[in-house]
C-alpha cells in the first residue's frame, strides 16, 4: 500500500513536471514562429488600411510587443487558479471550446482505440497460432500493407468509397447540418464519428496486431506449451489457456501507450474529415497565434497521453501476480 | 508383451549449412528399447546425448525441425502421430525435465490438476501435493513463488494426477532433497507394481542403479549397452568399456573420471563411436558395430568377447 502511494505521487509529479515543460516549449514555439498573428488573422490588406491607433490596439490584442516571458507567467498565473483564458480566434473561454472539441476527440479516439485493440489482438491471436498458414500470411500482409500507408491518404480514400460512392455515412463534421444541439443523438454523433475512426484504427490494428502476434508466437514456442502439447491440449485449448494469460498484459499495455499515436493520427484525420475535435482546433490555434488554446489543447493532450502511460504502468502491478506479489512483501 | 517397445529408432534435425544447403545433424541413431508393464528401465547418458529428445520422440513432440524414423508400439500396436495425440496426458505421460515446463502465470495447483473443476479435482492435487511433501498452500502458489525443488515436485505432480500407464520422467530428481526424491521414485515404483512402466531418464547411474531393473547406457545417441541394474554390482558384469568407465567414476568406487568428451553429434566417425577414447580399440572397431544381446543384457562392442567373462 505503501509503496502504493509513492507510486502514485511519484508519477504525479513527473506529470506536472511533464506538463510544465511542454507549456514551456509550445510558448517558445509559438513565440518564435515567424507567422505574424495581425496578418495572419486581420489579413496583410486590410491592415494597410488600418489606423495606427487600430493597429496598436490589435497588437496589444494579440500580446504583440509584450515580452514572452511576461506573457507567459501572466498565462501559467491564470491557468493555475483553473482559468484557461480566452480564446483569441473564437472570442470564447477557451474551457469552453475545449469541452466540446474534448467530448468529440473522444468520441472519435475511444472508439478508434477499443477497435484498433480489440481486432488487433484478435488477428494476432490467429496469425500467431497458426504461425504460416494462409491466415498468417494474410493478416501480416495487411499489417505491413497498412503501416507503410500514410493516414490522410487511407481517410481520402474511405471518404470517397463510403460517404461519397455509397452515402452509408456523412461526409464530415461530428454533427448532421442545421440541426438544433438539442435534438442531436448520441447516434447521430456516432453515424459522423464511425469512419474517421475506422480510419485511425486501421492504422492502429497493425501495430497491435504484429506484436501479438511475434509474443503469441513466442508463448507457442515456450516449453510451457510443449508440456501442455504433451500433456494433450489442443491448439485451441493451449491458446486460451496459456497463450492468452501470457499476451493479454503486454497488449494492454501496447494499447495504453500508444494513445499517443492515435492522437497523432486523430489530427491529420479531423482535418480531412472536417471533423471538429481537438486535433482540428490545434491546427486552427496554431496557424492563427491562438496562444491560449493551443497551450491549452497541449496540456490537454500531454496530460491525456501522460494518462495511458501511467495507467498502463499501473495496470502491470496490478495485474501480473509476479508485480503484485512484489509489492505485498 | 512389452508396454512400450522402441525400434531402430533415429531422430535428426534439418540443419542449413551454406544457402539453401540442408544437412541432417542425426542426433539420436539405431535406438531400440523396451519397458515391459510393471518395470523401471533407466537411461543413462551425459548432457546432450539425447535423452530428452527420445522422450519427446516418444510423445511425439519434437520440435518442427526434427524428423525421425523407426518404429514405435505400444501395447503391440503402432503407436503413430494419431494414436500418441489421443494417448498423451492419460495413459502415457512426461514428466518434464526443467521448471520452464511451468505457465509462469497459472497457480500451481491449475497447473496441476490442468483446468479440471470441482471439488474432486482439488481433493485429488492436494492428496498428490501431500504425498510429495508439499502442503495445500502450494497449490495456491505461482511458480515464481516456489523453490526449484517444489517446482519439479509440482511438475512431477501434474505428471501423474492422470494415473498412467507409462511414464516418461526426464531427470525427475535435480534439486530435490534426497528424501523428497525417494519419495518421487517410491512412488514411481508403487505405480510399477501396479502394472505401469516407467522410463526414467537419469544422468545419475546410482540413483538409477538402486531404483530401477534394467539400465540402458546412451552415449553419443546410441545405445551402447542394457544392462539389469544388479550387473552394476561389480565392474566385471558389464559388457562395454565406455559402462566400465561410468561404474569406475561412481564415487564408492575409485571415482577416476575418463579423460576425453563424447564427440559431438555430426562428428560421425565411422565405426565405434567410443573407439577415439576406448583403451583396448583396435583397428576392428573401424567397421560398423552391431548391438547384440550378450547375458541377458546388449551390447554394442566388436571386442564384447574381450569384456566377456
Ligand atoms: N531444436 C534443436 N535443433 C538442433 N539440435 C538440437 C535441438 N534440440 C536438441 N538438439 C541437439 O540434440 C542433442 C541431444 O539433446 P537432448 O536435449 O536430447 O540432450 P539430453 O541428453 O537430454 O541432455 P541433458 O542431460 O543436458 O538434458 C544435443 O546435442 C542438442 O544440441
Ligand atoms: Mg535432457
Amino acid at each position: 500500500m505503501k509503496h502504493l502511494i509513492g507510486f502514485i505521487t511519484k508519477n504525479l509529479l513527473r506529470m506536472v513536471l511533464l506538463l510544465l515543460c511542454v507549456a514551456i516549449v509550445t510558448f517558445a514555439l509559438i513565440s518564435i514562429s515567424p507567422i505574424d498573428p495581425l496578418s495572419a488573422n486581420v489579413g496583410q490588406t486590410a491592415l494597410g488600411s488600418l489606423s495606427a491607433e487600430q493597429i496598436a490596439k490589435l497588437e496589444e490584442y494579440w500580446g504583440v510587443g509584450q515580452p514572452p516571458v511576461t506573457r507567459f507567467v501572466a498565462w501559467a498565473k491564470d491557468f493555475i487558479r483553473g482559468d484557461m483564458g480566452v480564446s483569441l480566434l473564437y472570442r470564447q473561454n477557451v474551457s469552453a471550446i475545449i469541452g466540446e472539441r474534448l467530448k468529440n476527440s473522444l468520441l472519435l479516439m475511444t472508439l478508434a482505440w477499443l477497435l484498433s485493440g480489440i481486432l488487433g489482438f484478435l488477428l494476432g491471436i490467429i496469425a500467431g497460432a497458426r504461425k504460416g498458414s494462409l491466415a498468417d500470411k494474410l493478416i501480416q500482409g495487411y499489417c505491413l500493407t497498412i503501416s507503410s500507408t500514410p493516414v490522410f491518404w487511407l481517410a481520402l480514400i474511405l471518404l470517397l468509397i463510403f460517404a461519397v460512392w455509397l452515402k452509408w455515412v456523412p461526409i464530415g463534421l461530428s454533427v448532421p447540418i442545421g440541426v438544433e444541439a438539442a435534438d442531436v443523438t448520441f447516434l447521430d454523433r456516432l453515424r459522423h464519428a464511425i469512419l474517421p475512426a475506422l480510419t485511425l484504427s486501421i492504422t492502429g490494428i497493425a501495430n497491435i496486431c504484429l506484436h501479438t502476434r511475434e509474443k503469441l508466437i513466442d508463448v507457442m514456442n515456450s516449453d510451457y506449451v510443449l508440456f501442455a502439447k504433451a500433456r494433450g491440449d489442443k491448439t485451441g485449448r493451449i491458446v486460451r489457456r496459456h497463450g492468452i494469460r501470457n499476451i493479454l498484459l503486454p497488449a494492454i499495455t501496447l494499447q495504453f501507450a500508444s494513445i499517443s499515436e492515435i492522437f497523432g493520427g486523430s489530427i491529420l484525420v479531423e482535418q480531412v474529415f472536417s471533423y471538429p475535435g481537438l486535433g482540428q482546433a490545434a491546427v486552427t490555434a496554431g496557424l492563427g497565434s491562438d496562444v491560449p488554446l493551443l497551450l491549452a489543447i497541449t496540456i490537454i493532450s500531454a496530460a491525456i497521453v501522460f494518462a495511458g502511460n501511467f495507467t498502463a504502468n499501473v495496470l502491470y502491478g496490478v495485474i501480473d501476480p509476479r508485480m503484485r506479489k512484489g509489492v505485498k512483501r | 508383451m512389452p508396454l512400450l517397445k522402441v525400434e531402430n529408432l533415429s531422430i535428426s534435425f534439418r540443419q542449413y549449412t551454406k544457402a539453401f544447403q540442408q544437412t541432417a545433424l542425426i542426433v539420436v541413431r539405431a535406438l531400440d528399447l523396451s519397458i515391459n508393464p510393471g518395470e523401471m528401465v533407466a537411461i543413462v547418458g551425459s548432457s546432450g546425448s539425447g535423452k530428452s529428445l527420445l522422450a519427446h520422440a516418444i510423445l511425439g513432440i519434437l520440435p518442427y525441425n526434427a524428423s525421425m524414423a523407426g518404429r514405435l508400439y505400444y501395447d503391440d500396436k503402432p503407436l503413430d502421430k494419431k494414436r500418441v495425440e489421443t494417448l498423451r496426458g492419460k495413459e502415457i505421460v512426461l514428466v518434464p525435465q526443467g521448471i520452464t515446463y511451468l505457465d509462469p502465470l497459472m497457480k500451481a495447483g491449475r497447473q496441476i490438476h490442468n483446468g479440471q473443476r470441482g471439488k474432486a479435482a482439488h481433493q485429488k492435487t492436494l492428496s498428490i501435493l501431500s504425498r510429495y511433501g508439499l502442503d495445500e498452500k502450494t497449490a495456491e502458489r505461482y511458480p515464481f513463488e516456489l523453490s526449484g525443488g517444489m517446482a519439479r515436485r509440482v511438475l512431477i505432480s501434474s505428471a501423474v494426477y492422470s494415473e498412467p500407464r507409462l511414464v516418461i520422467a526426464d531427470e525427475p530428481t535435480p534439486g530435490l532433497h534426497i528424501q523428497a526424491a525417494r519419495r518421487v521414485l517410491g512412488h514411481f515404483r508403487e505405480m510399477a507394481e501396479k502394472d505401469a512402466g516407467v522410463l526414467l531418464i537419469t544422468h545419475d547411474l546410482e540413483l538409477a542403479r538402486q531404483t530401477c531393473d534394467r539400465i540402458v547406457v546412451f552415449y553419443a545417441g546410441y545405445t551402447i549397452e542394457e544392462a539389469l541394474a544388479r550387473d552394476f554390482d561389480q565392474v566385471e558384469t558389464l559388457r562395454h568399456p565406455y559402462t566400465r568407465a561410468l561404474w569406475q567414476a561412481m564415487p564408492q568406487n575409485r571415482f577416476s573420471a575418463e579423460d576425453g568428451r563424447q564427440p559431438a553429434a555430426h562428428i560421425n566417425p565411422e565405426g565405434c563411436i567410443y573407439a577415439p577414447r576406448c583403451k583396448d580399440a583396435s583397428d576392428l572397431c573401424r567397421q560398423s558395430i552391431p548391438y547384440q544381446p550378450l547375458r541377458g543384457g546388449y551390447v554394442r562392442c566388436i571386442r564384447k568377447e574381450h569384456y566377456d567373462t
